[in-house]
């Protein structure tokens, strides 16, 4: 199997979704079945992924990207559906810090997920009916294990890094402790080891949001031609707050009103915030699917990367040589840095290569995403650094 | 992290100058290739000059973020930590040298910090002002007030440094705690090196610092 080296949609995969996407499709699973935490066998399915730079000579400049809750594999390219840029476009491209110049970055579409890759929206293919709720129940892990697949199935037996903010910095830890082996760098960025009682609480107000919705028709909802707009919409409301600051928050919209010189004394959207918040509700429904945010919450919810390994979550790292580099933000009350500061301890604690900083920012959990030029500075040096150990060229050719 | 520790980088930045002698010294004990931890390290300095000149596995600790910044974008394996905190996280033997470059005196816990400095590493070096160099004393014995020098620069209420100790001090906590010292070098202020031993009170009285390299 040859590696792909860049977004050529004439060299996709043979796909069984209808609705035509740019990028690259593959059926994985086909020979050796991906076995699931929760005791499922998945035969045959998808995984839908982007790709940017080239692959070099000796496979040695592959960096894998891990995208969020909402993300997906449109990490530098105008989205498909909504035509905004990438949710890292101000990472991923010529010269930026995962430089496509250097670095060949690939991106996929999480399990679970509902754009492109196998999840309760797709078709089941042995029932030829969207899988719904009876798609299995996934982890983390299991997501990590498909992209696994997905990096054999290009050829690639090391990556050079795994990187990813916040459910991808999830995904960064379960690989550095599936596959030591095949992780030089390991990322993680404003991310946690476990999702904690107060992270599973805001998941569960977005998912009885979203079960309360009539139009959810118990998950059937593709069936009735229906969607439960409003549910998702709420979903998305409530977790958006929590990617903020309360600072950020004051300082962007405060009490202002929207688009009016006094309150109605109605439930209009009266403040700015609101406003915003019903923004982000209704355009959210337009790219995602409301399964997918149940399965993908709940996988986040049961993460606990100690538990397998004794409770002990130095155990998950014994013996690696994977070279990490943790990054939290002052201001992310959702993945607060005293969470990676345990994953640092961890990794102490077995004599693992270890870099951490905490970046000051009043951005909140989203300052990943976002213009935050010290971050960018950390984290372009980290895998300079990383680059030069691996015998890959640094920046400039230096 | 508490506010008196963060001052700590910001007390080595205002005495780079005099620092670099005992960096110089203390790269000089290093054995090449070797795994050095560098407990409050800086912006890096020392880490990337046993990098590029020993060939070392280097690691480092720092309390400020503009030094682990500063690290890590130079390539470095640096944590954002508190050295009265982390160390105990490592493991036993896990380095051959743990440095600690003039800031025990401002550690809450310098005799844990020690403690830990020998259980995490085969060797430990640390440096420190000398806080019965003759100067001081006569500052103190005719101004009768706290203090102040190129080395310790604060005034008394905003200082980082609080324990300060004499290099007889130092000799006689590693004494007590069954440390053997291996090498042992003062510092006088034109930053000419002279090994302690011998001229043990000559150094403790015109020693302006102290580099120490002990071992279990």
């Amino acid at each position: 199997m040859t590696a792909t080296t860049s977004s050529d949609p004439s060299r996709n995969e043979p796909s069984r979704v209808s609705r035509p996407l740019p990028g690259h499709q593959v059926r994985l699973g086909r020979e050796r079945p991906l076995r699931l935490d929760c005791g499922v066998e998945l035969v045959d399915f998808t995984v839908a992924y982007q790709t940017y730079g080239r692959l070099n000579a000796d496979r040695s400049n592959a960096i894998l990207v891990c995208h969020a809750l909402t993300g997906d594999q449109f990490v530098a390219e105008p989205h498909p559906v909504t035509g905004k840029d990438g949710w890292w476009h101000m990472m991923v491209g010529p010269g930026k810090v995962l430089d496509t110049e250097r670095y060949f970055i690939i991106c996929a579409n999480i399990l679970g997920g509902c754009m492109g890759t196998a999840g309760p929206k797709e078709i089941n293919p042995a029932t030829g009916k969207p899988w719904g709720l009876s798609f299995p129940v996934i982890s983390i892990a299991d997501m990590v294990r498909a992209q696994a697949m997905l990096v054999d199935h290009l050829g690639i037996d090391n990556l050079f890094a795994v990187t990813g903010g916040s459910m991808g910095g999830m995904q960064v830890l379960e690989w550095a402790a599936l596959y030591p082996k095949r992780v030089f760098a390991a990322v993680p960025i404003a991310a946690a080891a476990h999702h904690t009682a107060q992270n599973i609480a805001f998941h569960e107000v977005g998912r009885q949001a979203i079960m309360a919705d009539p139009d959810w028709h118990g998950g059937d909802y593709a069936a009735r031609g229906a969607r439960p707009h409003r549910g998702l919409a709420v979903a998305r409301m409530a977790a958006h707050i929590t990617y903020l600051s309360e600072k950020a928050l004051q300082e962007k919209f405060g009490r202002k009103l929207q688009n009016r010189a006094a309150v109605t004394w109605g439930f209009d959207a009266d403040f700015q915030i609101e406003s915003y918040l019903r923004h982000q509700g209704s355009t959210f429904v337009d790219r995602f699917d409301a399964n997918s945010y149940l399965y993908i919450t709940r996988a986040m919810d049961y993460f606990d990367l100690a538990e397998r390994y004794g409770g002990v979550l130095a155990n998950a790292f014994r013996g690696t040589a994977t070279r990490f580099c943790l990054i939290s933000f002052t201001s992310d009350w959702l993945y607060p840095t005293e969470e990676s500061r345990k994953i640092v301890h961890a990794l102490n604690a077995v004599a693992a290569n270890v870099s951490f900083a905490e970046i000051v920012s009043d951005n909140g959990h989203d300052s990943f995403l976002l213009d935050e030029p010290e971050f960018h500075r950390v984290f372009e040096g980290f895998l300079d650094g990383a680059a030069e150990h691996r015998g890959l060229p640094r920046k400039n050719g230096r | 992290m508490t506010a008196p520790s963060h001052e700590r980088a910001g007390a080595q930045t205002n005495i780079s100058r005099a620092m670099r002698i005992d960096l110089q010294l203390i790269a000089d004990m290093i054995e090449p290739r070797a795994r050095v931890l560098d407990v409050g390290c800086g912006d890096g300095a020392l880490l990337e000059y046993l990098a590029t000149f020993k060939q070392v596995d280097g690691r480092g600790i720092e309390l400020s973020m503009s030094g682990v910044n500063a690290c890590i974008s130079r390539g470095l394996s640096v944590i954002q930590g508190d050295a009265d905190t982390d160390l105990k996280d490592y493991p036993d033997d896990a380095f051959d040298f743990v440095i600690l470059s003039n800031t025990l005196q401002a550690m809450v816990a310098p005799r844990d910090v020690l403690g830990h400095m020998m259980r995490i590493g085969r060797h430990a070096i640390v440096s420190f002002p000398n806080f019965a160099y003759w100067r001081i004393r006569l500052d103190f014995l005719f101004g009768g007030r706290m203090p102040k020098s190129d080395l310790m620069p604060h005034e008394w209420y905003d200082t980082p440094n609080i324990h300060l100790c004499s290099i007889k001090d130092f000799v006689a906590l590693c004494g007590e705690m069954g440390f053997r010292v291996e090498r042992s070098l003062s510092l006088d202020s034109s930053g000419r090196a002279r090994g302690i031993g011998a001229g043990f009170f000559t150094a403790n009285l015109f020693g302006e610092q102290a580099v120490f390299l002990l071992t279990k």
